[in-house]
C-alpha cells in the first residue's frame, strides 16, 4: 500500500488550488494553508482521498484554496458535515478548518459533541479572537474588555471562552496549540493530529491584522510551551487553566480513546427485511 | 374502499392495556383474512395517561376512518373524554363501559349512543391473573365475529415469551369477555375473509417510510429523536446495518441535516427524519443542499403546530414551511405520500429524485399516517434506485467543472476518492468549477440551472394519484393523509351516481401545470380538502395553478381528522 502511494512523490504544491485567497495581506491564515499542504505532503496522501470541510468565515475559505475534495458549508456546521462524511466514508482523511466564531459560538454544541463522539477528524481552528469577515466584532475568545467593536463599544464584558479546557472536559483525545508565525511547527502538529486516531483539535493563533492590528505583536509574545505531552486529562486541564494562551508549539494532551466508527458491514438484501412485515 | 367494514375504539387510562389489546385485535383480524387500519391517540404524558386505539376492519384494503364508530369500549373512563372530538359516535353506536369504573363521560353520552354495562374488572378477577383489557378484547371479538381459534393462535404467538400461565390467563379473560357479550346488541359482523398469506403485510406508515428509504438506496441516516418521527428511525436503526448502512443519533437537528449532507457528499444516499420543529431548524441547511447540489431526503412526519404544538396529534400544516421556508430562490422537491402504503413508494421515489436531480427532497407525512398501522397487500417492488450522474473521463489539462451549466441542468457529480476530479462543494454562489463568485452572471447561470433541472425533468404519472370518472365535472383535490377519507368519499359519491374524480397530489413542488390542467379538463368545480387551519394547500394551489371558476375549500386544523362524510356532504350540497 505504502509503496503504491509513494509511486508519486507529492509536494505541498500538489495540494494547493489556483484560487487566489480573499484574505488581507499579513493574515495568519496564509501560513496555516501552507502548513496544511505541507502536512499532506509529509503524509503523502493522495489528494482525492482527502477532504477539507469548513463552515463560514475567513479561515473557512481554506477548502477552495486546496486541490483536495472540499466542502464549504454554512456557519457553524462544519463539524457535523465532516462527521457525516467520515462515518459514511471511513476511507477518507477528513480535515475541518474554521475560526473561533464558527467553532465555539454558532457551532458550540457541535464542538462539544465532536470532542465526545471522537470520530477520526482533524479540526484546525484559526483563532484570531475576532469576527473578521463581518468586519470586527467580538468572538467567543475575545477578551472581555476589548473595545474595538462598534457592536460592543464598551467591551463584550463577558469572560472569554477557553476552547482547549472545554475540549478536554468534553472528551477530546488530542489537543495542541501552535502559532501561525511558525508554519513548520504548525505543519508538524497537523501531521501528528492527522496520524492520531479519533478527534484531534489544533488551535492555531492566527492574527487578524486588519481588525486586531495589535495582534501583529503575537509573534513576539508566543513562547514554546515547556511541557511534555500528557495523557492525564486532569493535569492537562490544570496547565491549560493557568496558562496565558501563548504557550504554543506543542501537543498538550493525547489520550488513547478508540475512534468512533460504526461499521457498515451487513450484506443482506433489502428484500430480506420484508419478513418484518409479512403476516 | 368497497366491501364491508366495522369501526371500533378501545380507550382507557395508562396501564389499562388498550394499545396492547388493540394490536392483538388487529393481528387476529389480519390472520382471519380481513384488512385493517389502526390509529392511536394519546395524551401528552411520558408514560401512562390516557390512550385510545381506533380500529377499522374490513374485507377490502382500508385507508381511512369512517364517519362514526360502531363501538366504543372504555376499559375505564379516566380522562378519556378528552378524545371525544376524535371519536365521533351516533345514535346507532354502542358504548361499553365498566359500571365499577365510573360514569360514561357526558360528552360521549350526548351522542345518543346506546350504553351497555360490562364489568370488565370484575370479570377479569374471576380468572387467575386476568386483565380487563383482555375481557374487552373478548367482548369485541365476539361481537364482530372474530373466531376464537384465530385469536388463540395470536395470543399463543404473542405471549410465548411470558410463559404458559400468562397465555392461559389471557385466554380465560378473553373467553369471559366473549361470553359476557353474547347477548349484546349487534354491530356489523364481517364475513370470513381469505386467510392471510405472506402476500399481506402489517405495517405502520413510519415503518413503510423506513423501508422506502432502504429500497431507494439510503445507507446513511443521521437524526435527532422527535415525536411522531422517531419510529422511522427506530425501525431503521437495526435494519440499516443489516444492509450495510449506518444510523447516527446526532446532537440536534442542525447536526442531523449537516451530517447527511456530509454523508451524501461522500457518495452515500442519505436521509433524516423529523417533525415540524425539527424541520424549522433544518431550513438553513436545506438551502445549503440546494446550492451545493448535494442530494438529501428529509422526512417530516407532521404534527400539530405551530411551535411545539401537540406532539402526539396530526395536522397538515407544514406545507408552507416545506415549500417556502428556504431563503433565497431555492428550488427543491416536496412530496407527500397519499396513504400508509404509499409512504413506501413516495419515500423511495423521493430518494430516486433527490439522487437524480442532486437536490433536497422533503417528504411530508403526518402523525395519523406515520403512526397508523395498516394491514395491506404486500408492497410490490419498484425499480427506483437513486442514480447520481458521474462525470465522464476528463481530457488531460481540463479542469473538472462540478457545476457545469448543462442543458438538463444536472451537472455530473464526482465523489471523493475519484482522482482528477477534486472540487469544493459550496453553499456560496459559485461559478461552474465551484469557485465562490459574486458575479451577477454566475449567479444567474447557477440559479437557472438549479431551476431547470427540476422543471425540465419528466416525473411521469407519479405526480398525483388520480381516480374516479374520466368525464367528471367535479373534482376533489387533496394531499397526504386526507387522501384516505377523500378516496372513500369518492366511492360513496360515485355509488350515489355522481361523476367525480379525485386528484391526490404526490409531487407538491415543483408544480406540474400541464399535467394538472390535463387532469382538470372538463371539470367545472373543485373541492380542496386538507387538515390545516388556514387552508395552506388551497392557497398554494390558487397561487400556482389555474383552477376552475367554482372552488370550495374544506379545511380544519388537527387533531380532528377529515371524515369522508364531510366531503360527501360538501359536494352533495353543491349540487
Amino acid at each position: 500500500m505504502d509503496a503504491c502511494v509513494q509511486q508519486r512523490d507529492y509536494t505541498a504544491k500538489d495540494y494547493k488550488s489556483d484560487v487566489k485567497p480573499i484574505w488581507c495581506p499579513g493574515c495568519g491564515d496564509y501560513s496555516v494553508l501552507a502548513a496544511i499542504t505541507r502536512a499532506l505532503a509529509t503524509l503523502q496522501l493522495a489528494p482525492e482521498n482527502v477532504a477539507v470541510v469548513s463552515g463560514i468565515g475567513c479561515s473557512s475559505r481554506i477548502p477552495a484554496y486546496t486541490s483536495v475534495y472540499g466542502f464549504h458549508g454554512v456557519h457553524g456546521r462544519a463539524l457535523p458535515v465532516a462527521t457525516g462524511l467520515k462515518i459514511a466514508r471511513p476511507d477518507l482523511t477528513v480535515l475541518v478548518t474554521g475560526g473561533d466564531g464558527d467553532g465555539f459560538s454558532i457551532g458550540g454544541n457541535h464542538f462539544l459533541h465532536a470532542c465526545r463522539r471522537n470520530v477520526d477528524l482533524t479540526y484546525i481552528v484559526m483563532d484570531n479572537q475576532v469576527y473578521g469577515m463581518t468586519k470586527g466584532q467580538a468572538s467567543p475568545t475575545t477578551e472581555p474588555d476589548w473595545e474595538g467593536s462598534k457592536l460592543t463599544p464598551d467591551g463584550a464584558g463577558i469572560e472569554s471562552f477557553h476552547p482547549l479546557v472545554v475540549a478536554l472536559a468534553a472528551g477530546a483525545n488530542f489537543i495542541a496549540r501552535c502559532s501561525s508565525s511558525d508554519p513548520n511547527n504548525v505543519a508538524d502538529i497537523i501531521t501528528q493530529a492527522i496520524r492520531h486516531p479519533g478527534f484531534s483539535l489544533v488551535q492555531v493563533l492566527s492574527p487578524c491584522v486588519t481588525f486586531r492590528p495589535e495582534q501583529q505583536e503575537w509573534k513576539h509574545m508566543v513562547r514554546t510551551a515547556v511541557v511534555d505531552v500528557t495523557d492525564d486529562a486532569a493535569r492537562a486541564a490544570r496547565r491549560l487553566m493557568t496558562d496565558d494562551g501563548f504557550n504554543v508549539g506543542k501537543v498538550l494532551y493525547k489520550g488513547d480513546r478508540p475512534a468512533y466508527q460504526p461499521e457498515a458491514k451487513g450484506a443482506a438484501a433489502v428484500a430480506d427485511l420484508e419478513a418484518d412485515f409479512a403476516l | 374502499m368497497g366491501g364491508q367494514t366495522v369501526s371500533l375504539v378501545m380507550a382507557g387510562s395508562g396501564g389499562a392495556g388498550v394499545v396492547t389489546a388493540g394490536s392483538l385485535l388487529l393481528e387476529a383480524a389480519a390472520r382471519a383474512g380481513w384488512y385493517a387500519y389502526m390509529t392511536r391517540s394519546s395524551g401528552p404524558q411520558i408514560r401512562g395517561g390516557e390512550a385510545a386505539v381506533m380500529i377499522r376492519l374490513g374485507t377490502e384494503p382500508i385507508a381511512s376512518h369512517d364517519d362514526r364508530f360502531h363501538l366504543l369500549v372504555g376499559v375505564d373512563w379516566q380522562n378519556v373524554g378528552r378524545f371525544a372530538a376524535e371519536i365521533p359516535l351516533g345514535a346507532e353506536s354502542l358504548i361499553i363501559g365498566d359500571p365499577g369504573e365510573g360514569e360514561t363521560p357526558e360528552v360521549f353520552v350526548r351522542s345518543g349512543a346506546q350504553q351497555i354495562a360490562l364489568p370488565m374488572k370484575a370479570l377479569a378477577k374471576t380468572v387467575p391473573d386476568g386483565r380487563p383489557n383482555m375481557v374487552a378484547f373478548g367482548a369485541i371479538a365476539g361481537m364482530i365475529g372474530l373466531t376464537e381459534d384465530v385469536v388463540l393462535g395470536v395470543l399463543r404467538d404473542t405471549l410465548k415469551r411470558k410463559g404458559e400461565e400468562a397465555i392461559a390467563a389471557s385466554i380465560a379473560a378473553f373467553r369471559a369477555g366473549v361470553e359476557a357479550a353474547a347477548d349484546f346488541p349487534a354491530v356489523p359482523r364481517l364475513p370470513a375473509g381469505t386467510p392471510a398469506t405472506s402476500e399481506r403485510w402489517s405495517i405502520t406508515g413510519n415503518e413503510a417510510t423506513g423501508m422506502g428509504a432502504l429500497r431507494g438506496g439510503v445507507r446513511f441516516v443521521a437524526a435527532y429523536p422527535i415525536t411522531p418521527a422517531t419510529e422511522v428511525l427506530e425501525w431503521l436503526a437495526p435494519a440499516l446495518p443489516k444492509v450495510g448502512g449506518v444510523l447516527v443519533q446526532a446532537e440536534d437537528e442542525l447536526a442531523s441535516i449537516n451530517q447527511i449532507i456530509g454523508g451524501s457528499y461522500g457518495g452515500v444516499p442519505s436521509l433524516t427524519a423529523t417533525s415540524g420543529p425539527g424541520l424549522a431548524l433544518m431550513t438553513e441547511s436545506l438551502g445549503l443542499a440546494v446550492a451545493a447540489e448535494v442530494p438529501i431526503v428529509v422526512i417530516d412526519v407532521m404534527r400539530v403546530g405551530p411551535s411545539t404544538g401537540i406532539a402526539t396529534k396530526s395536522e397538515q400544516a407544514d406545507l408552507n414551511i416545506a415549500v417556502y421556508g428556504l431563503h433565497g430562490d431555492a428550488p427543491h422537491l416536496v412530496l407527500a405520500p397519499t396513504s400508509v402504503a404509499d409512504c413506501l413508494f413516495t419515500t423511495q421515489w423521493a430518494v430516486h429524485l433527490a439522487e437524480s436531480l442532486q437536490t433536497a427532497a422533503i417528504v411530508l407525512t403526518d402523525q395519523a399516517m406515520g403512526q397508523a398501522r395498516a394491514v395491506m397487500p404486500r408492497s410490490a417492488a419498484v425499480s427506483f434506485i437513486g442514480q447520481r450522474e458521474k462525470p465522464a473521463a476528463l481530457e488531460a489539462g481540463v479542469h473538472y467543472k462540478r457545476y457545469a451549466n448543462t442543458a438538463s441542468g444536472v451537472s455530473p457529480m464526482a465523489i471523493p476518492g475519484m482522482a482528477g476530479y477534486t472540487y469544493t462543494a459550496d453553499g456560496l454562489e459559485h461559478n461552474e468549477t465551484g469557485t465562490p463568485s459574486s458575479q451577477a452572471s454566475d449567479h444567474q447561470a447557477q440559479l437557472d440551472k438549479r431551476l431547470r433541472k427540476l422543471t425540465g425533468y419528466n416525473y411521469g404519472d407519479h405526480w398525483a394519484d388520480i381516480t374516479g370518472d374520466e368525464d367528471a365535472d367535479t373534482a376533489i383535490l387533496t394531499w397526504g393523509s386526507s387522501a384516505g377519507p377523500a378516496r372513500e368519499a369518492l366511492e360513496r359519491l360515485r355509488a350515489a351516481g355522481q361523476r367525480v374524480k379525485l386528484i391526490a397530489v404526490r409531487l407538491i413542488s415543483p408544480v406540474q401545470p400541464e399535467k394538472f390542467a390535463n387532469a382538470l379538463k372538463g371539470v367545472e368545480r373543485v373541492l380542496v380538502v386538507e387538515q390545516s387551519h388556514s387552508g395552506q394547500f388551497h392557497r398554494y394551489l390558487r397561487a400556482q395553478y389555474d383552477l376552475p371558476r367554482q372552488v370550495k375549500a374544506l379545511h380544519h386544523p388537527g387533531p380532528l381528522a377529515v371524515r369522508p362524510g364531510a366531503i360527501v356532504e360538501h359536494i352533495t350540497q353543491w349540487s
